[in-house]
């Protein structure tokens, strides 16, 4: 059953397309990841299937309600994580949890066992007590997933749910996402920009200026490479690419590590090659294929590059906001 | 509005602003400092050089009404101002992707910010006895009743404006060009009786100064207008304002 169903959504502020006539379809159970830069419209995609942004074109259906007339039926079927924290910070962890049980209209006699279940499961029922603003990011992001979580909602939208977070934190929040999966058989819908954690997915959308540029599984992704990477440097950069063109039909990238080119069954071709070149390498590597080369493969850029700085970005405006007067 | 849903999304929004208020002493301290400056320190300072400007009332009396009056502004303006922070990085968020209606929103929002403000004018209010202003419970009753009319009014008026604004610059610009104006023009510092033709044309369409005029009523027993003339222009603007809000809220995305 397919529980998302978008269908050339667009999105235009002004007289940018942050979204661009993409459709796709996430069925039923699925761990759906949609994985690109920043900027690349993640979020915004999120934001109009979430209904909080009303699309400029196309359509898109939520557990079989129309995301445009049918508002309050999406909200109630969805939970969110938010990219930007949206925790009260000056209430405690059992208090965020508490409002957002009534928001969602569960039932008071419900609510305590709910709110313990929850707590439990991202380990933070001993915290309950404790104001917000004394909890860690990681604490922060695991409080806000179980909130998501509270009322049971058919699809959990997580939008960045790792970013900025410490690689054990992140494996973490990892467990618990294949968690609520096998017991609740949700489905989940997150973005990230990490390549390594996207291949958590079971199908992976990769966006890139507002456009899908694939779909598929991450194995299926990495095919796309056509092969294993091989880099290699030898005395004479120019004329090895020249017989590797001549010897095997490849045209080698120049990268600052030496020259590199995508070869199938690498492991039984690096042996052929450096005994037919007669001591001229220096030094060879082989690397499988990640999503980060197929990002490459597909758009020309490195994916990484602009997260750093992107990254950067979003740490100045956490930082920003952290020292921000608390608002009323 | 679809009944019992609506009533706990209003309940919800106004629970955490009031546990919010509660939880943050320092504020509390902090926000009567302004207004104890103001009567203590101003209203003395100005009130042994000029005369009372009301025969019989002396200065810091007569501020005293006027400085209540800028506490429930300066309350309401500033918690419905929240919602630019709070739609981006804080809990509103979370309340705008619940199943609930932007209505029962605004109107969780204009209640907490009245009801925040109504809790910071009484505790003025409780300075009565030192300015040596006497109090009945009618008077107490009647000054509450205003407040709460006004800063819902307020409070309304402070949502329509934060519902389309996107960062908080546009918020200072509003504070000094309209929010200021609007307190020096509504009779908290001087009467306006005694006022050039044009700055009391102005005055007139001051809807702080209804507020301040009844505040004055009921506490000092001075006023300009009569109280039903008071309460009418409050109600009015509160009933404009908070039908804009909702309307804007509605209409969003
Ligand atoms: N409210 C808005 N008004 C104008 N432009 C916007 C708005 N929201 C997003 N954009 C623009 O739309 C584009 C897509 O933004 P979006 O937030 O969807 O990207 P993203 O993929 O989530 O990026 P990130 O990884 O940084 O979160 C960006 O160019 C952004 O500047
Ligand atoms: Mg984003």
């Amino acid at each position: 059953m397919e529980t998302i169903v978008a269908k050339d959504l667009r999105k235009k502020f002004g007289k940018l397309v942050a979204v661009k006539d993409v459709s796709f379809a996430v069925q039923s159970g699925e761990i759906f990841g949609f994985l690109g830069p920043n900027g690349a419209g993640k979020s915004t995609t999120i934001k109009m299937l979430c209904t909080l942004l009303k699309p400029t074109g196309g359509r898109a259906w939520l557990a079989g309600y129309d995301v445009a007339a049918q508002p309050d039926a999406v909200r109630r079927s969805i939970g969110l994580v938010f990219q930007d924290p949206s925790l009260d910070e000056n209430l405690t962890a059992g208090e965020n949890l508490y409002f957002h049980a009534i928001l969602y209209g569960i039932p008071t006699a419900e609510r305590q066992e709910r709110l313990g279940e929850v707590l439990r499961m991202v380990d933070l029922y001993d915290r309950r007590n404790d104001i917000v603003k004394t909890f860690s990011g990681g604490m922060k992001r695991r409080l806000e997933i179980a909130r998501g979580l509270l009322h049971y909602p058919k699809v959990l939208f997580l939008d960045e749910p790792t970013l900025g977070l410490d690689p054990q934190t992140r494996a973490h929040i990892w467990e618990y996402i294949h968690q609520i999966r096998a017991r609740a058989g949700m489905t989940i819908f997150l973005t990230t920009h990490y390549m390594d954690e996207a291949e958590n997915c079971d199908r992976i959308a990769i966006i890139d200026h507002g456009e899908l540029v694939a779909m598929d599984t991450p194995g299926e992704l990495k095919r796309l490479v056509g092969g294993d990477l091989i880099t290699v440097r030898s005395e004479d950069d120019e004329q090895l690419s020249a017989r590797l063109q001549a010897a095997y039909g490849v045209t080698p990238a120049r990268t600052p590590d030496g020259l590199r080119f995508e070869i199938d069954n690498g492991e039984e071709f690096i042996p052929r090659f450096v005994a037919a070149e007669h001591g001229h390498i220096k030094a060879i590597s082989l690397r499988k294929p990640t999503l980060d080369d197929v990002f490459l493969k597909l758009t020309g850029r490195e994916i990484r590059e602009e997260t750093l700085s992107g990254l950067d970005v979003m740490r100045e405006r956490r930082r920003m906001r952290r020292h921000r007067t608390p608002h009323h | 509005m679809t009944g019992k849903k609506d009533f706990s999304a209003i309940y919800v929004i106004w629970l955490r602003e009031i546990i919010r208020f509660w939880r943050d002493k320092a504020r509390i301290i902090t926000s009567l400092i302004q207004p104890a400056v103001w009567l203590f320190i101003v209203g003395r300072g100005l009130g042994s050089t000029f005369r009372g400007p009301v025969p019989g009332v002396d200065y810091m009396k007569f501020m005293f009404p006027g400085v209540i009056g800028m506490t429930v502004l300066f309350t309401s303006i500033s918690s419905a101002v929240s919602i630019v922070w709070d739609r981006e990085f804080g809990f509103l968020k979370e309340v705008l992707v619940a199943p609930v209606s932007r209505t029962a929103i605004v109107l969780g929002k204009a209640l907490s910010g009245s009801t925040v403000a109504v809790l910071q004018g009484a505790m003025i209010l409780l300075l009565a006895p030192l300015i040596g202003v006497a109090l009945t419970p009618r008077s107490v009753l009647a000054a509450l009743g205003l407040m709460f009319l006004l800063s819902f009014a307020l409070s309304s008026t402070g949502i329509l404006v934060a519902a389309r604004m996107e960062s908080m610059q546009g918020f200072q610009l509003i504070m000094n060009f309209v929010v200021m104006p609007m307190y020096f023009l509504s009779g908290a510092i001087f009467p306006l009786s005694s006022l050039p033709p044009w700055m009391k044309a102005l005055a007139r369409v001051d809807p702080l100064a209804y507020g301040v005029d009844g505040l004055k009523n009921v506490i000092i027993g001075v006023h300009e207008f009569s109280l039903v003339t008071d309460v009418a222009v409050i109600l009015a603007m509160a009933a404009v304002m908070i039908t804009g809000a909702v309307l804007l809220f509605n209409s969003e995305g």
